[in-house]
Protein backbone atom coordinates (compact mmCIF):
# COMPACT_ATOMS: atom_id res chain seq x y z
CA UNK A 1 0.00 0.00 0.00
CA UNK A 2 1.56 3.63 -0.90
CA UNK A 3 -1.03 5.63 0.02
CA UNK A 4 -2.29 4.65 3.77
CA UNK A 5 -3.77 7.48 6.90
CA UNK A 6 -0.23 6.85 8.00
CA UNK A 7 1.25 8.13 5.03
CA UNK A 8 -1.10 10.71 4.62
CA UNK A 9 -0.16 12.18 8.33
CA UNK A 10 3.27 12.18 7.84
CA UNK A 11 3.57 13.85 5.20
CA UNK A 12 0.96 16.81 6.09
CA UNK A 13 2.56 19.83 5.85
CA UNK A 14 3.77 18.91 2.34
CA UNK A 15 0.39 18.28 1.22
CA UNK A 16 -0.97 21.91 2.26
CA UNK A 17 1.55 23.75 0.71
CA UNK A 18 1.73 22.01 -2.71
CA UNK A 19 -2.22 22.10 -2.75
CA UNK A 20 -2.50 25.69 -1.30
CA UNK A 21 0.66 26.76 -4.14
CA UNK A 22 -1.26 25.01 -7.16
CA UNK A 23 -4.51 26.88 -6.02
CA UNK A 24 -3.03 30.14 -5.63
CA UNK A 25 -1.48 29.66 -9.13
CA UNK A 26 -4.95 29.51 -10.18
CA UNK A 27 -6.09 32.26 -8.45
CA UNK A 28 -3.49 34.55 -9.77
CA UNK A 29 -4.15 33.73 -13.15
CA UNK A 30 -8.21 34.53 -12.50
CA UNK A 31 -8.05 37.58 -10.21
CA UNK A 32 -5.43 39.54 -11.82
CA UNK A 33 -2.73 41.78 -10.38
CA UNK A 34 -4.88 44.70 -8.52
CA UNK A 35 -4.40 45.50 -5.08
CA UNK A 36 -7.29 43.48 -3.61
CA UNK A 37 -5.87 40.40 -5.18
CA UNK A 38 -2.17 40.28 -4.41
CA UNK A 39 -3.65 40.77 -0.55
CA UNK A 40 -6.11 38.18 -0.77
CA UNK A 41 -3.23 35.68 -2.24
CA UNK A 42 -0.54 36.84 0.61
CA UNK A 43 -3.49 36.19 3.18
CA UNK A 44 -3.87 33.24 1.80
CA UNK A 45 -0.30 32.00 1.60
CA UNK A 46 0.10 33.00 4.94
CA UNK A 47 -2.91 30.80 5.88
CA UNK A 48 -1.14 27.84 4.02
CA UNK A 49 2.34 28.39 5.97
CA UNK A 50 0.20 28.20 9.82
CA UNK A 51 -1.47 25.53 8.59
CA UNK A 52 1.23 23.78 7.36
CA UNK A 53 3.00 24.90 10.77
CA UNK A 54 0.25 23.93 12.71
CA UNK A 55 0.30 20.01 11.93
CA UNK A 56 4.22 20.35 12.11
CA UNK A 57 3.10 19.50 15.90
CA UNK A 58 0.92 16.01 15.18
CA UNK A 59 3.70 14.64 12.82
CA UNK A 60 4.78 11.10 14.44
CA UNK A 61 8.13 11.95 16.17
CA UNK A 62 9.34 8.25 15.82
CA UNK A 63 11.46 7.33 12.76
CA UNK A 64 9.15 6.34 9.88
CA UNK A 65 10.55 5.58 6.19
CA UNK A 66 7.18 5.72 3.86
CA UNK A 67 6.43 6.16 0.18
CA UNK A 68 8.59 3.48 -1.07
CA UNK A 69 11.55 4.61 0.79
CA UNK A 70 11.83 7.59 -0.61
CA UNK A 71 10.48 9.76 2.50
CA UNK A 72 11.53 9.62 6.36
CA UNK A 73 10.21 11.51 9.09
CA UNK A 74 11.49 11.87 12.52
CA UNK A 75 11.76 14.25 15.53
CA UNK A 76 14.51 15.88 14.09
CA UNK A 77 12.66 16.59 10.62
CA UNK A 78 9.94 17.52 12.47
CA UNK A 79 11.66 20.22 14.16
CA UNK A 80 14.03 21.43 11.21
CA UNK A 81 10.49 21.37 9.05
CA UNK A 82 8.82 23.60 11.97
CA UNK A 83 12.20 26.17 11.87
CA UNK A 84 11.74 26.62 7.63
CA UNK A 85 7.75 27.18 8.00
CA UNK A 86 8.35 29.80 10.48
CA UNK A 87 10.98 31.17 8.52
CA UNK A 88 9.01 31.00 5.52
CA UNK A 89 5.77 32.86 7.37
CA UNK A 90 7.87 35.75 8.45
CA UNK A 91 9.03 36.03 4.63
CA UNK A 92 6.11 36.42 3.62
CA UNK A 93 4.61 38.68 5.73
CA UNK A 94 7.52 40.99 5.31
CA UNK A 95 6.18 41.22 2.15
CA UNK A 96 4.55 44.96 1.58
CA UNK A 97 2.22 44.46 -1.21
CA UNK A 98 2.41 48.23 -2.38
CA UNK A 99 5.84 47.91 -3.06
CA UNK A 100 7.27 48.00 -6.95
CA UNK A 101 10.45 46.32 -6.67
CA UNK A 102 8.81 42.69 -8.52
CA UNK A 103 7.47 40.88 -5.23
CA UNK A 104 3.96 42.50 -5.15
CA UNK A 105 3.42 40.25 -8.07
CA UNK A 106 1.15 37.26 -6.91
CA UNK A 107 3.22 34.89 -8.65
CA UNK A 108 6.30 35.57 -5.72
CA UNK A 109 4.02 34.48 -3.40
CA UNK A 110 3.29 31.08 -5.78
CA UNK A 111 7.12 30.89 -6.14
CA UNK A 112 8.36 31.61 -2.48
CA UNK A 113 5.56 28.74 -1.63
CA UNK A 114 6.70 26.10 -3.98
CA UNK A 115 10.61 26.57 -3.09
CA UNK A 116 9.36 26.40 0.87
CA UNK A 117 7.63 22.95 -0.63
CA UNK A 118 11.08 21.96 -2.32
CA UNK A 119 13.01 22.83 1.28
CA UNK A 120 10.47 20.32 3.54
CA UNK A 121 10.44 17.82 0.63
CA UNK A 122 14.80 17.93 0.95
CA UNK A 123 14.85 18.15 4.69
CA UNK A 124 12.71 14.99 4.36
CA UNK A 125 14.77 12.69 1.62
CA UNK A 126 15.55 9.41 2.66
CA UNK A 127 17.11 8.43 -1.10
CA UNK A 128 19.32 10.72 -3.42
CA UNK A 129 16.49 10.37 -5.83
CA UNK A 130 13.90 12.76 -3.39
CA UNK A 131 17.02 14.18 -2.42
CA UNK A 132 17.86 15.89 -5.91
CA UNK A 133 14.21 16.72 -6.41
CA UNK A 134 13.32 18.67 -3.24
CA UNK A 135 17.08 20.39 -3.95
CA UNK A 136 15.96 21.16 -7.12
CA UNK A 137 12.39 22.33 -6.91
CA UNK A 138 13.59 24.40 -3.70
CA UNK A 139 16.74 26.37 -6.29
CA UNK A 140 14.61 26.57 -9.74
CA UNK A 141 12.03 28.77 -7.80
CA UNK A 142 14.83 30.67 -5.86
CA UNK A 143 16.53 31.40 -9.26
CA UNK A 144 13.37 33.08 -10.09
CA UNK A 145 12.67 35.16 -7.29
CA UNK A 146 16.01 35.99 -7.14
CA UNK A 147 15.65 38.17 -10.46
CA UNK A 148 12.05 39.06 -9.74
CA UNK A 149 12.23 42.39 -10.14
CA UNK A 150 12.37 42.36 -13.69
CA UNK A 151 13.26 45.78 -14.58
CA UNK A 152 16.54 46.51 -11.98
CA UNK A 153 19.77 45.56 -13.92
CA UNK A 154 20.97 44.92 -10.11
CA UNK A 155 18.23 41.97 -9.58
CA UNK A 156 18.67 40.55 -12.98
CA UNK A 157 22.14 40.07 -12.21
CA UNK A 158 21.96 38.39 -9.06
CA UNK A 159 19.39 36.06 -10.75
CA UNK A 160 21.95 34.96 -13.38
CA UNK A 161 25.02 34.43 -11.03
CA UNK A 162 22.56 32.73 -8.51
CA UNK A 163 21.45 30.65 -11.53
CA UNK A 164 24.70 30.27 -12.96
CA UNK A 165 26.78 29.15 -9.59
CA UNK A 166 23.58 27.05 -8.42
CA UNK A 167 23.51 25.25 -11.43
CA UNK A 168 27.23 24.52 -11.28
CA UNK A 169 26.63 23.29 -7.72
CA UNK A 170 23.54 21.13 -8.50
CA UNK A 171 26.10 19.40 -11.08
CA UNK A 172 28.91 18.41 -8.63
CA UNK A 173 26.33 17.29 -5.95
CA UNK A 174 24.72 14.70 -9.07
CA UNK A 175 28.02 13.94 -9.86
CA UNK A 176 28.48 12.44 -6.66
CA UNK A 177 25.44 10.81 -6.15
CA UNK A 178 26.21 9.23 -8.99
CA UNK A 179 29.59 7.83 -7.80
CA UNK A 180 27.51 6.94 -4.03
CA UNK A 181 25.03 4.86 -6.04
CA UNK A 182 27.56 3.08 -8.19
CA UNK A 183 29.80 2.25 -5.86
CA UNK A 184 27.13 1.16 -3.12
CA UNK A 185 24.55 -0.01 -5.48
CA UNK A 186 21.85 1.82 -4.36
CA UNK A 187 20.08 4.95 -3.84
CA UNK A 188 18.62 4.57 -0.86
CA UNK A 189 19.86 6.40 2.40
CA UNK A 190 19.41 3.38 4.55
CA UNK A 191 21.16 0.53 2.05
CA UNK A 192 23.99 3.21 1.29
CA UNK A 193 24.98 3.40 5.30
CA UNK A 194 24.58 -0.73 5.43
CA UNK A 195 26.44 -1.16 2.42
CA UNK A 196 29.23 1.63 3.87
CA UNK A 197 28.94 -0.60 7.14
CA UNK A 198 29.57 -3.73 5.34
CA UNK A 199 32.50 -3.18 2.92
CA UNK A 200 33.80 -0.40 3.99
CA UNK A 201 34.22 2.50 1.78
CA UNK A 202 35.66 2.52 -1.23
CA UNK A 203 38.21 5.46 -2.88
CA UNK A 204 35.66 6.00 -5.49
CA UNK A 205 32.81 6.35 -2.31
CA UNK A 206 35.00 8.81 -0.73
CA UNK A 207 35.05 11.32 -3.81
CA UNK A 208 31.51 11.19 -4.27
CA UNK A 209 30.94 12.18 -0.77
CA UNK A 210 33.54 14.79 -1.34
CA UNK A 211 31.06 15.89 -4.51
CA UNK A 212 28.17 15.41 -2.56
CA UNK A 213 29.15 17.73 0.22
CA UNK A 214 30.71 20.67 -2.11
CA UNK A 215 27.06 20.76 -3.71
CA UNK A 216 25.34 20.62 -0.35
CA UNK A 217 27.97 23.19 1.49
CA UNK A 218 27.05 25.92 -1.94
CA UNK A 219 23.80 25.55 -0.69
CA UNK A 220 24.35 26.77 2.82
CA UNK A 221 27.00 29.35 1.67
CA UNK A 222 29.77 27.86 3.07
CA UNK A 223 33.58 29.27 2.26
CA UNK A 224 35.21 28.42 -0.34
CA UNK A 225 31.82 28.00 -2.41
CA UNK A 226 30.26 31.22 -1.04
CA UNK A 227 31.27 33.47 -4.09
CA UNK A 228 27.38 33.88 -4.94
CA UNK A 229 26.04 35.10 -1.63
CA UNK A 230 27.25 38.68 -1.39
CA UNK A 231 25.90 39.60 -5.20
CA UNK A 232 22.73 37.58 -4.60
CA UNK A 233 21.86 39.37 -1.34
CA UNK A 234 22.98 42.83 -2.73
CA UNK A 235 20.97 42.52 -5.96
CA UNK A 236 17.84 40.83 -5.43
CA UNK A 237 14.91 42.80 -3.82
CA UNK A 238 15.02 42.88 -0.26
CA UNK A 239 12.24 40.36 1.09
CA UNK A 240 13.45 37.86 -1.46
CA UNK A 241 16.89 38.47 0.76
CA UNK A 242 15.25 38.47 4.00
CA UNK A 243 14.01 35.01 2.39
CA UNK A 244 17.52 33.99 1.51
CA UNK A 245 18.62 34.98 4.62
CA UNK A 246 16.49 32.87 6.80
CA UNK A 247 14.71 29.79 5.02
CA UNK A 248 17.14 27.96 2.60
CA UNK A 249 19.95 27.74 5.03
CA UNK A 250 17.96 26.09 7.86
CA UNK A 251 16.94 23.35 5.42
CA UNK A 252 19.96 22.73 3.61
CA UNK A 253 21.52 22.58 7.27
CA UNK A 254 19.14 20.44 8.44
CA UNK A 255 20.47 18.02 5.03
CA UNK A 256 23.83 17.86 4.96
CA UNK A 257 23.40 16.52 8.92
CA UNK A 258 21.07 14.18 8.05
CA UNK A 259 23.27 13.05 5.60
CA UNK A 260 26.48 12.93 7.25
CA UNK A 261 24.93 11.71 10.53
CA UNK A 262 23.03 9.29 8.86
CA UNK A 263 23.98 7.73 5.88
CA UNK A 264 27.76 8.29 5.65
CA UNK A 265 27.69 7.68 9.56
CA UNK A 266 30.88 5.19 9.23
CA UNK A 267 32.87 7.31 7.59
CA UNK A 268 32.77 10.28 9.57
CA UNK A 269 36.68 10.41 10.44
CA UNK A 270 36.73 11.15 6.00
CA UNK A 271 33.75 13.90 5.66
CA UNK A 272 35.08 15.90 9.32
CA UNK A 273 37.80 16.53 7.72
CA UNK A 274 35.81 18.50 4.52
CA UNK A 275 33.60 19.82 7.20
CA UNK A 276 36.15 21.55 9.86
CA UNK A 277 37.69 23.03 6.83
CA UNK A 278 34.72 24.52 5.51
CA UNK A 279 34.05 25.21 8.57
CA UNK A 280 37.28 27.35 9.43
CA UNK A 281 37.15 28.83 5.75
CA UNK A 282 33.53 30.39 6.53
CA UNK A 283 34.23 31.52 9.94
CA UNK A 284 37.64 33.61 8.76
CA UNK A 285 35.57 34.11 5.36
CA UNK A 286 32.53 36.15 7.23
CA UNK A 287 34.49 37.84 9.73
CA UNK A 288 37.45 39.57 7.79
CA UNK A 289 34.93 39.84 4.69
CA UNK A 290 32.03 42.27 5.93
CA UNK A 291 34.50 44.61 7.47
CA UNK A 292 34.93 46.62 4.46
CA UNK A 293 31.78 46.38 3.34
CA UNK A 294 29.36 49.58 3.12
CA UNK A 295 26.31 47.75 1.90
CA UNK A 296 23.97 46.87 4.48
CA UNK A 297 22.64 43.54 2.87
CA UNK A 298 25.99 42.77 1.44
CA UNK A 299 27.32 43.16 5.28
CA UNK A 300 24.44 40.52 6.01
CA UNK A 301 25.83 38.22 3.72
CA UNK A 302 29.09 37.63 5.12
CA UNK A 303 27.36 37.30 8.28
CA UNK A 304 25.37 34.95 7.32
CA UNK A 305 28.36 33.11 5.55
CA UNK A 306 30.24 33.06 9.35
CA UNK A 307 27.00 31.99 10.99
CA UNK A 308 27.39 28.87 8.92
CA UNK A 309 30.51 28.88 9.96
CA UNK A 310 29.72 28.76 13.27
CA UNK A 311 26.89 25.88 12.50
CA UNK A 312 29.30 24.06 11.11
CA UNK A 313 31.51 23.84 13.67
CA UNK A 314 28.49 22.28 15.63
CA UNK A 315 28.08 19.66 12.66
CA UNK A 316 31.92 18.64 12.62
CA UNK A 317 31.59 17.47 15.78
CA UNK A 318 29.99 14.40 14.39
CA UNK A 319 28.01 13.78 17.41
CA UNK A 320 24.25 13.73 18.86
CA UNK A 321 25.13 16.64 20.61
CA UNK A 322 26.68 18.85 17.99
CA UNK A 323 23.67 18.42 16.33
CA UNK A 324 21.09 19.36 18.88
CA UNK A 325 23.86 22.14 19.08
CA UNK A 326 23.15 23.05 15.32
CA UNK A 327 19.24 22.64 15.75
CA UNK A 328 19.82 25.33 18.60
CA UNK A 329 22.07 27.73 16.32
CA UNK A 330 19.55 27.96 13.31
CA UNK A 331 16.91 28.07 15.73
CA UNK A 332 18.43 31.75 16.88
CA UNK A 333 19.66 32.13 13.39
CA UNK A 334 15.93 32.37 12.21
CA UNK A 335 14.79 34.72 15.11
CA UNK A 336 17.58 36.93 14.45
CA UNK A 337 17.79 36.99 10.54
CA UNK A 338 13.70 38.50 10.39
CA UNK A 339 14.02 40.59 13.32
CA UNK A 340 16.99 42.12 11.45
CA UNK A 341 15.61 41.87 7.75
CA UNK A 342 12.33 43.23 9.25
CA UNK A 343 14.39 46.80 10.27
CA UNK A 344 16.61 46.75 6.95
CA UNK A 345 13.36 46.53 5.11
CA UNK A 346 11.50 49.67 6.85
CA UNK A 347 14.93 51.60 5.82
CA UNK A 348 13.34 53.95 3.29
CA UNK A 349 13.89 57.90 2.61
CA UNK A 350 10.73 59.34 0.43
CA UNK A 351 9.59 56.42 0.06
CA UNK A 352 12.61 54.42 -1.87
CA UNK A 353 14.56 51.87 0.23
CA UNK A 354 18.51 52.90 1.01
CA UNK A 355 20.53 50.20 1.81
CA UNK A 356 23.87 51.72 3.03
CA UNK A 357 25.44 51.47 6.17
CA UNK A 358 25.65 55.16 6.43
CA UNK A 359 22.22 55.45 6.62
CA UNK A 360 22.18 54.09 9.91
CA UNK A 361 23.63 57.23 11.22
CA UNK A 362 21.84 58.67 14.21
CA UNK A 363 19.02 56.02 13.72
CA UNK A 364 18.96 56.30 17.25
CA UNK A 365 16.82 59.71 17.76
CA UNK A 366 14.72 59.82 14.71
CA UNK A 367 13.94 55.97 15.23
CA UNK A 368 14.75 54.79 18.58
CA UNK A 369 12.83 51.27 18.82
CA UNK A 370 14.39 50.17 15.67
CA UNK A 371 17.50 51.11 16.77
CA UNK A 372 17.11 49.38 20.01
CA UNK A 373 15.85 45.97 17.76
CA UNK A 374 18.75 46.31 15.83
CA UNK A 375 21.10 46.44 18.74
CA UNK A 376 19.99 43.74 20.06
CA UNK A 377 20.10 41.84 17.36
CA UNK A 378 23.98 42.99 16.32
CA UNK A 379 24.81 41.85 19.97
CA UNK A 380 23.11 38.66 19.80
CA UNK A 381 25.28 37.95 16.60
CA UNK A 382 28.37 39.10 18.27
CA UNK A 383 27.58 36.54 20.84
CA UNK A 384 27.28 38.63 24.01
CA UNK A 385 25.33 36.94 26.92
CA UNK A 386 23.04 36.63 28.16
CA UNK A 387 21.27 37.10 24.54
CA UNK A 388 20.08 34.41 21.91
CA UNK A 389 23.63 34.49 19.63
CA UNK A 390 25.62 33.64 22.86
CA UNK A 391 23.29 30.33 23.85
CA UNK A 392 23.68 29.09 19.86
CA UNK A 393 27.45 29.74 19.91
CA UNK A 394 27.92 28.10 23.24
CA UNK A 395 26.03 25.01 22.51
CA UNK A 396 28.13 24.17 18.64
CA UNK A 397 31.83 24.90 20.42
CA UNK A 398 30.35 23.30 23.55
CA UNK A 399 29.98 19.97 21.29
CA UNK A 400 33.17 20.96 19.20
CA UNK A 401 35.23 21.43 22.26
CA UNK A 402 34.08 17.91 23.87
CA UNK A 403 34.36 15.92 20.68
CA UNK A 404 38.00 17.04 20.58
CA UNK A 405 38.29 19.56 18.04
CA UNK A 406 39.90 22.08 20.47
CA UNK A 407 41.83 24.37 17.86
CA UNK A 408 38.48 24.33 15.74
CA UNK A 409 36.83 25.83 18.91
CA UNK A 410 39.42 28.59 19.70
CA UNK A 411 39.21 29.53 15.88
CA UNK A 412 35.63 29.82 15.93
CA UNK A 413 36.11 32.30 18.99
CA UNK A 414 38.90 34.43 17.65
CA UNK A 415 36.83 35.06 14.67
CA UNK A 416 33.61 36.10 16.54
CA UNK A 417 35.93 38.22 18.29
CA UNK A 418 36.75 39.81 14.90
CA UNK A 419 33.14 39.52 13.96
CA UNK A 420 32.03 41.78 16.73
CA UNK A 421 33.90 44.94 15.25
CA UNK A 422 31.14 44.97 12.16
CA UNK A 423 28.59 44.63 15.06
CA UNK A 424 29.53 47.05 17.19
CA UNK A 425 30.40 49.61 13.66
CA UNK A 426 26.71 49.56 13.47
CA UNK A 427 25.53 50.30 16.86
CA UNK A 428 28.12 53.08 16.89
CA UNK A 429 26.71 54.54 14.06
CA UNK A 430 22.87 54.55 15.27
CA UNK A 431 23.80 55.97 18.39
CA UNK A 432 27.02 57.95 18.68
CA UNK A 433 26.46 59.95 15.15
CA UNK A 434 24.22 62.63 13.79
CA UNK A 435 21.18 62.10 11.25
CA UNK A 436 22.00 62.97 8.46
CA UNK A 437 19.03 62.78 6.31
CA UNK A 438 16.28 60.76 8.42
CA UNK A 439 14.37 58.02 7.45
CA UNK A 440 10.43 58.21 6.76
CA UNK A 441 8.87 57.46 10.18
CA UNK A 442 6.00 55.43 8.39
CA UNK A 443 6.15 51.62 9.13
CA UNK A 444 4.03 48.46 7.83
CA UNK A 445 2.56 46.98 11.05
CA UNK A 446 3.77 43.11 9.98
CA UNK A 447 7.20 44.36 10.12
CA UNK A 448 6.66 45.92 13.54
CA UNK A 449 5.31 43.12 15.30
CA UNK A 450 7.91 40.76 13.08
CA UNK A 451 10.37 43.07 15.14
CA UNK A 452 9.17 42.74 18.33
CA UNK A 453 8.34 38.79 18.48
CA UNK A 454 12.07 38.14 16.98
CA UNK A 455 13.12 40.83 20.07
CA UNK A 456 11.36 39.04 22.70
CA UNK A 457 12.61 35.71 21.49
CA UNK A 458 16.24 36.84 21.57
CA UNK A 459 16.11 38.74 24.57
CA UNK A 460 14.27 35.95 26.75
CA UNK A 461 16.21 32.79 25.04
CA UNK A 462 17.69 32.52 28.62
CA UNK A 463 14.66 30.84 29.75
CA UNK A 464 13.66 28.71 26.64
CA UNK A 465 17.17 27.55 26.74
CA UNK A 466 16.37 24.83 29.01
CA UNK A 467 13.41 23.04 27.63
CA UNK A 468 14.84 23.91 23.91
CA UNK A 469 17.66 21.99 25.14
CA UNK A 470 15.79 19.09 26.12
CA UNK A 471 13.76 19.11 23.00
CA UNK A 472 16.71 19.17 20.78
CA UNK A 473 18.97 16.62 22.79
CA UNK A 474 15.83 14.41 22.56
CA UNK A 475 15.70 15.01 18.81
CA UNK A 476 19.20 14.44 17.81
CA UNK A 477 18.77 10.95 19.50
CA UNK A 478 17.85 9.82 15.88
CA UNK A 479 21.13 9.74 14.91
CA UNK A 480 22.78 7.13 14.96
CA UNK A 481 26.22 8.68 16.29
CA UNK A 482 26.41 9.26 19.87
CA UNK A 483 29.77 10.54 22.41
CA UNK A 484 33.21 11.24 21.74
CA UNK A 485 34.92 9.67 18.69
CA UNK B 1 38.75 -4.31 -27.32
CA UNK B 2 35.96 -5.46 -24.36
CA UNK B 3 34.12 -1.57 -23.35
CA UNK B 4 33.83 -2.15 -19.50
CA UNK B 5 32.90 0.10 -16.79
CA UNK B 6 36.17 2.28 -16.39
CA UNK B 7 35.89 3.23 -19.54
CA UNK B 8 32.52 4.75 -19.22
CA UNK B 9 33.16 6.12 -15.92
CA UNK B 10 36.06 7.89 -17.56
CA UNK B 11 34.26 9.22 -20.14
CA UNK B 12 31.96 10.89 -17.37
CA UNK B 13 34.55 12.18 -16.06
CA UNK B 14 36.36 13.83 -19.25
CA UNK B 15 33.47 15.36 -20.08
CA UNK B 16 32.50 16.71 -16.35
CA UNK B 17 35.78 18.28 -16.62
CA UNK B 18 35.24 19.61 -19.89
CA UNK B 19 32.18 21.11 -18.19
CA UNK B 20 33.92 22.68 -15.28
CA UNK B 21 36.75 23.96 -17.19
CA UNK B 22 33.91 25.27 -19.53
CA UNK B 23 32.24 27.47 -16.84
CA UNK B 24 35.31 28.71 -15.26
CA UNK B 25 37.89 29.26 -18.50
CA UNK B 26 35.66 30.80 -20.22
CA UNK B 27 35.27 34.62 -20.52
CA UNK B 28 32.96 35.40 -23.59
CA UNK B 29 29.36 34.13 -23.16
CA UNK B 30 27.04 33.15 -21.01
CA UNK B 31 25.73 31.17 -23.36
CA UNK B 32 28.41 28.86 -23.39
CA UNK B 33 28.33 28.55 -19.88
CA UNK B 34 24.35 27.09 -20.11
CA UNK B 35 25.80 24.75 -22.45
CA UNK B 36 28.90 23.73 -20.26
CA UNK B 37 25.93 22.93 -17.59
CA UNK B 38 24.35 20.61 -19.76
CA UNK B 39 27.72 19.19 -20.46
CA UNK B 40 27.62 18.34 -16.52
CA UNK B 41 24.52 17.41 -16.11
CA UNK B 42 24.93 14.54 -19.30
CA UNK B 43 28.20 13.18 -18.20
CA UNK B 44 26.33 12.36 -14.86
CA UNK B 45 23.58 10.58 -16.84
CA UNK B 46 26.19 8.28 -18.71
CA UNK B 47 27.56 7.49 -14.80
CA UNK B 48 24.03 6.92 -13.72
CA UNK B 49 23.51 4.58 -16.14
CA UNK B 50 26.80 2.50 -16.81
CA UNK B 51 26.71 2.19 -12.86
CA UNK B 52 23.20 0.87 -13.13
CA UNK B 53 23.88 -1.38 -16.45
CA UNK B 54 26.82 -2.81 -14.01
CA UNK B 55 25.10 -3.44 -10.41
CA UNK B 56 22.32 -4.58 -11.73
CA UNK B 57 20.14 -1.83 -10.36
CA UNK B 58 17.39 -0.06 -12.07
CA UNK B 59 17.35 3.41 -9.71
CA UNK B 60 20.47 4.57 -11.79
CA UNK B 61 18.53 4.34 -15.06
CA UNK B 62 14.89 6.27 -13.10
CA UNK B 63 17.50 9.06 -11.57
CA UNK B 64 18.41 9.61 -15.04
CA UNK B 65 15.51 9.87 -16.05
CA UNK B 66 14.40 12.72 -13.24
CA UNK B 67 17.93 14.72 -14.16
CA UNK B 68 17.06 14.98 -17.90
CA UNK B 69 13.71 16.68 -16.67
CA UNK B 70 14.90 18.69 -13.89
CA UNK B 71 18.20 19.51 -17.10
CA UNK B 72 15.24 21.18 -19.20
CA UNK B 73 13.53 22.67 -16.60
CA UNK B 74 16.59 24.80 -15.33
CA UNK B 75 17.82 25.50 -18.74
CA UNK B 76 14.45 27.18 -19.32
CA UNK B 77 14.66 29.44 -16.38
CA UNK B 78 18.18 29.80 -17.22
CA UNK B 79 17.63 31.41 -20.37
CA UNK B 80 14.09 33.25 -19.30
CA UNK B 81 16.47 34.79 -16.64
CA UNK B 82 19.14 35.60 -19.73
CA UNK B 83 16.37 37.15 -21.08
CA UNK B 84 15.77 39.75 -18.60
CA UNK B 85 19.58 40.34 -17.63
CA UNK B 86 19.74 41.59 -21.38
CA UNK B 87 16.57 43.59 -21.55
CA UNK B 88 18.97 45.42 -18.94
CA UNK B 89 21.75 45.02 -19.78
CA UNK B 90 22.35 45.14 -23.51
CA UNK B 91 24.76 41.85 -23.63
CA UNK B 92 25.39 38.64 -22.32
CA UNK B 93 29.13 38.74 -22.28
CA UNK B 94 30.87 37.09 -19.46
CA UNK B 95 33.29 40.31 -18.70
CA UNK B 96 29.85 42.31 -19.08
CA UNK B 97 28.07 40.81 -15.43
CA UNK B 98 30.20 42.49 -12.99
CA UNK B 99 28.21 45.30 -11.87
CA UNK B 100 28.22 43.83 -8.18
CA UNK B 101 31.98 43.01 -7.25
CA UNK B 102 32.23 39.75 -5.58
Amino acid sequence: MLFTQMTFQAALPEYILAVVALGLVLMAAFTGESLGSRRLVKMIALLGYGFAFATTFILPSESQVIFLGLFKIDGFLVYMKGLVLIGAFFACWMVDEDWSDGVEKPEYQVLMMLATLGMLLMISANDLISLFMGLELQSLPLYVIAAMNTRSLKSSEAGLKYFLLGALSSGMLLYGASLIYGFSGSTQFGEIASSIAQNGASSGMIIGVVFLLSGLAFKVSAAPFHMWTPDVYEGAPTPVTALFAIAPKVAAIALLLNVTHFVFADIRLEWMQVIIALSVASMAVGAFGAIMQKDLKRMMAYSSIAHMGYALAGLAAGTQQGAAGVMIYMTTYIFMGAGTFSIILMMRRDGLPVQKLSDLAGLSSTHPYWAFGLMVFMFSMAGIPPLAGFFAKWYVFLAAVNAGLIPLAIIGVLTSVIGAFYYLRIIKLMYFEDVDQPLDTNAPTENIIILSVSLIVTILFLFIIGPLREWTYFAATNFPISGAL
Amino acid sequence: MEITLSHYLSVSAILFVFGVFGIFINRKNVITILMSIELILLSVNINMVAFSAFTGTISGQIFSLFILTVAAAEAAIGLAILVIYFRNRGSIAVEDINVMKG
